[in-house]
C-alpha cells in the first residue's frame, strides 16, 4: 500500500512539471486559437538567457527581471514580424508559422548563447523527504507550490484586470471584441508576452532538473497529452490534466511495465490521452465548439 | 529600385555564406576524411567537443609532421543532427571523395546512422569507424569487412563494468548473491549490453536486473522507484544525454549512492555530470578516452595549434574534456589505419578498400602509443580480419564535482568469454543476408 501511495504522490507530483509547460500553451491557444508549436523553444530560450546572465555574474534578481525583458521584447517582435501580417489567415497557416518559429528560436538560442549544457542552481534541494514510510521530492512539492501559484496568478490576471477581461473577449468571439474596439495586437503582444514568462518558469525548474541544454525544448512532447486530456482552453484543465498524466504513467510503469518490458512512460500518457479523445474530444475542461449547419 | 534590394540582399547573403564556408578545396595527392559531425540539434553540446578533438588533431598532422608520410589531409564537414537519414545523406555525398581526394575511412559518428550505412558502406567498399557504438558482432570482420567497432564494444564494456565490480567486492566468487541492476536507454544502444549482462551472470552468480528508461529520459521517478525498491549493490548506467543527469538527479533524491553508479561510454562526460550539479559527486563512469589535458599530445596540441589560435574549440575549458579527447583519438585511429594502408601500398592517399586493409593491420603498442603522444589516453590495439575490435578495454573515472579523475588503469573485459556469443549473432547475421564469411585465416 506505501509503495503504490508514493508512486501515486510522487506521479502526482511530477504531473505539476507537466502542467507548468502546458499552461504556456492554453494561454495562446485561448487568445488566438493557435497551438503555438514554439512554446519549448520560447522555454529553451528563457532558461539560457537566464543561466548566461548569471555566468556573466549578473545578480539573480536582476537576470530573472532581465530575462523577463528579453521575453516582452521577444514576445512585441514576434506579434509585430509574424502574427501581424497573418492576421485573418487560417489557423493551420498560423501554427506552420509557430512551427518555422520554434526552429528559428532554438537556432537563435544556440547561436548566441551557445550550444553546451549549462547547470542550473536554484538552490532548491532535491533531496527526499519522509513522510512516515512515504517518500517525497523537496524539489517536486516546490514545482508543485509554484504551478498552484502561477494559476492563481493568471486567474487573478484574466479575472481581476481589464486586460485579462479583454482577453477573455478575445478568446470568446474575435469579431465581436474587435466591433467594441478591443485592440487585438495589444492582446496577443501580452499574451505571448505572459506565455514566454510561464515558459520562463517552466524552463527555470526543467532546467534545474536536467541541465539547460537543446533538450529543454522537447519537454513540450510531454505537454501534449496533458492538453488533450485537460483541454486546450483551460488553464485548471492543464493543472488536472497534468496530474492524471503524471500519476498514470507512474503507476502505469510500476504495475504494468514489469509485465511488457518497462519504458513505457512517453507513450502510455500519449495512449491514456487518446482514450479522453475518445470519450471527451474537447478534454476535460475543454470548450465544447458546436456548429449548427 | 526593389529588385537592386533584392539582388542586393542575394549578394550579401551570398557572400556571408562564403566568408563562413571552411576551406576545403583539395588539391590531388591529398586523402579525404569526410566529418559528419552535429553542431545543432538535441546532441550539439556532445558532439562540438568531438569535432574540436578530431579537427585539431588532423591540423597538428597537416602542420607539425606535414601530413602521414607527406601526404595532406583534408576535410570537409556534413551536418547530420545525429540522425540516420541526414546521415546517409552526408555519406552519398562524400563516398566519392572530395576532388579527387580519396575517402579511406569513414566516421558516420552516430548510432542511427552507423546501422543505416552498415550494408551501403559494404557495397561502396568504404570501411566504417564505429568506436565506442554500432554493431558489436561487426567484431567479426570475415562477415563484417567494412564494419570497425573499434576498441570498445557494448559487450566488452558490460564484461569490463562486472570485472571492476569484481575488482571491488574483492573477488569473482564475491559477486555471487550480489544484485547488478541495470537502468537503461530503452533503445538498441541501451538493450545491446543485456545477453553478455545474462551470460556473466550465470557464469558470477550475480543477480542481473534491468530496468528501462524511455527516450528522452527526462522524467525517472518510476524508475529509480523500482531500483529503491530492488536495493542493488551496483547499478550501471547506459543513458546517453540528457537521461544520465536526470538519472544521477533522481538517484540522489531516492537515496542511492552515487558512488555505486557506473556510468557508460555514453554516461561519462563532463557534459552529463555538470547539469546534476552536487549529485554528481562520486560518479563513476568508464571511459576508453579517459578525460584530462596531461597527456603528451595535449602538451603539442597546445604548444602548435591552440597558443597559436588554430584550434577549432569555441570554449578553452573543454580542451581535454571527455570528449574533446575523443575526436583526438577517432582521428588518431584514422590517421594510423592510413599509415599502416600506406605501408602496404606506398605514400599515397588510399582508397576505401586499402583504408579496410590499414584498419585490418592496425598495430599500436605502446612504444608507438608514446611516440604518438598518446600512452594512457589510448589503449594498445591489434586489429586483424577475424577482430575488428581490437582492444577491449577501460580506464574507470570518478567525477569529483570539477573535474574526472582517474581511478584505474586499463581494465580489460573478458573478451573469450563473450566471443562465442559475438559469433553467434554474425552467423545469424550472414544467414539472414546470405553473406559467404571470408577466410580470415587465408588473409594472413
Amino acid at each position: 500500500m506505501n509503495v503504490f501511495l508514493e508512486t501515486l504522490i510522487g506521479g502526482l507530483l511530477a504531473g505539476t512539471m507537466y502542467s507548468l509547460v502546458a499552461i504556456g500553451f492554453v494561454l495562446i491557444y485561448k487568445a488566438s486559437g493557435v497551438f503555438n508549436f514554439a512554446q519549448g523553444a520560447m522555454l529553451l530560450f528563457a532558461a539560457l538567457t537566464f543561466v548566461s546572465l548569471r555566468e556573466q555574474g549578473v545578480p539573480t534578481v536582476l537576470a530573472l527581471l532581465l530575462t523577463v525583458l528579453v521575453m516582452i521584447v521577444g514576445a512585441l517582435l514576434i506579434e509585430r514580424t509574424v502574427l501581424r501580417p497573418l492576421v485573418n489567415r487560417s489557423q493551420i497557416t498560423l501554427f506552420m508559422a509557430t512551427l518555422g518559429l520554434s526552429f528559428i528560436i532554438e537556432g537563435l538560442a544556440q547561436g548566441l548563447m551557445g550550444a553546451q549544457v549549462r547547470a542550473l542552481d536554484l538552490g532548491i534541494e532535491d533531496v527526499p523527504l519522509f513522510f512516515g514510510e512515504i517518500m517525497v521530492s523537496q524539489f517536486d512539492l516546490v514545482a508543485a507550490g509554484t504551478a498552484v501559484a502561477l494559476v492563481i496568478l493568471l486567474a487573478l490576471l484574466f479575472n481581476k484586470t481589464r486586460i485579462g477581461i479583454s482577453l477573455r473577449a478575445v478568446a470568446d468571439d474575435t469579431r465581436a471584441a474587435l466591433s467594441i474596439g478591443i485592440n487585438l495586437n495589444r492582446i496577443w503582444q501580452i499574451v505571448w508576452a505572459v506565455a514566454g514568462i510561464v515558459g520562463l518558469v517552466a524552463g527555470l525548474l526543467w532546467g534545474a532538473r536536467q541541465g539547460v541544454q537543446f533538450s529543454l525544448s522537447l519537454v513540450v512532447l510531454k505537454a501534449l497529452p496533458v492538453l488533450i486530456i485537460g483541454g486546450f482552453t483551460s488553464i485548471g484543465g492543464a493543472i488536472v490534466g497534468g496530474l492524471i498524466v503524471g500519476a498514470a504513467e507512474n503507476l502505469a510503469e510500476a504495475y504494468l511495465g514489469p509485465l511488457i518490458g518497462g519504458g513505457i512512460t512517453p507513450w502510455f500518457a500519449y495512449f491514456l490521452a487518446l482514450v479522453f479523445l475518445y470519450i471527451r474530444p474537447a478534454g476535460l475542461f475543454g470548450e465544447r465548439t458546436i456548429e449548427r449547419v | 529600385m526593389q529588385a537592386i534590394r533584392k539582388h542586393g540582399l542575394a549578394a550579401a547573403s551570398l557572400a556571408l555564406l562564403l566568408a563562413a564556408a571552411p576551406p576545403v578545396s583539395a588539391a590531388p595527392g591529398e586523402q579525404f576524411l569526410p566529418l559528419a559531425t552535429y553542431r545543432v540539434g538535441a546532441y550539439a553540446s556532445s558532439g562540438i567537443p568531438v569535432w574540436a578533438g578530431m579537427i585539431d588533431y588532423l591540423r597538428y598532422i597537416n602542420e607539425v609532421e606535414g601530413g602521414i608520410n607527406g601526404v595532406k589531409l583534408v576535410w570537409q564537414e556534413c551536418e547530420t543532427e545525429w540522425t540516420a537519414e541526414k546521415g546517409i545523406e552526408c555519406y552519398e555525398r562524400f563516398k566519392n571523395g572530395l576532388n579527387g581526394a580519396p575517402v579511406a575511412v569513414y566516421h558516420p559518428n552516430g548510432a542511427p546512422a552507423a546501422y543505416a550505412l552498415s550494408d551501403k558502406a559494404a557495397a561502396d567498399r568504404i570501411p566504417l569507424i564505429t568506436l565506442g557504438y554500432g554493431r558489436t558482432e561487426a567484431t567479426d570482420g570475415s562477415v563484417f569487412p567494412y564494419n570497425f567497432p573499434v576498441m570498445l564494444t557494448f559487450y566488452s564494456e558490460a564484461s569490463v563494468v562486472i570485472n571492476y565490480i569484481a575488482q571491488r567486492e574483492g573477488g569473482f566468487d564475491k559477486l555471487k548473491g550480489k544484485k547488478i541492476a541495470t537502468v537503461y536507454h530503452d533503445s538498441a544502444y541501451g538493450r545491446e549490453t543485456q545477453g553478455p549482462l545474462k551470460l556473466l551472470a550465470e557464469k558470477y552468480g550475480f543477480e542481473n536486473i534491468q530496468i528501462p528508461v524511455a527516450d528522452p529520459g527526462n522524467e525517472q521517478s518510476a524508475q529509480w522507484r523500482q531500483v529503491r525498491q530492488a536495493k542493488p549493490d551496483w547499478v550501471f548506467l547506459r543513458t546517453w544525454g540528457v537521461s544520465t543527469p536526470v538519472a544521477i538527479k533522481t538517484a540522489a533524491r531516492f537515496g542511492f549512492p552515487v558512488e555505486r553508479i557506473i556510468g557508460d561510454i555514453w554516461a561519462s562526460s563532463d557534459e552529463d555530470v555538470l547539469p546534476a550539479g552536487d549529485a554528481g559527486k562520486g560518479y563513476l563512469a568508464l571511459t576508453p578516452y579517459p578525460g584530462g589535458a596531461d597527456f603528451e599530445i595535449h602538451k603539442r596540441l597546445k604548444e602548435h595549434i591552440l597558443d597559436q589560435g588554430k584550434s577549432d574549440l569555441k570554449d578553452p575549458k573543454s580542451f581535454g574534456s571527455v570528449y574533446y579527447n575523443s575526436g583526438l583519438v577517432n582521428a588518431a585511429i584514422a590517421v594510423e589505419a592510413i599509415r599502416a594502408g600506406q605501408a602496404r601500398f606506398g605514400n599515397r592517399p588510399l582508397t576505401g578498400d586499402e583504408g579496410r586493409w590499414g584498419l585490418e593491420h592496425l598495430r599500436l603498442d605502446e612504444a608507438r602509443l608514446e611516440e604518438m603522444g598518446f600512452l594512457g589516453l589510448l589503449q594498445p590495439l591489434e586489429l586483424s580480419c577475424s577482430d575488428h575490435e581490437g582492444g577491449g578495454a577501460a580506464k574507470v573515472q570518478q567525477w569529483d564535482g570539477e573535474k574526472w579523475n582517474l581511478i584505474t588503469d586499463w581494465v580489460a573485459a573478458d573478451r573469450a568469454t563473450l566471443r562465442p556469443l559475438i559469433d553467434a549473432k554474425s552467423a545469424e547475421y550472414a544467414r539472414e543476408k546470405g553473406v559467404i564469411p571470408r577466410d580470415c585465416r587465408a588473409e594472413q
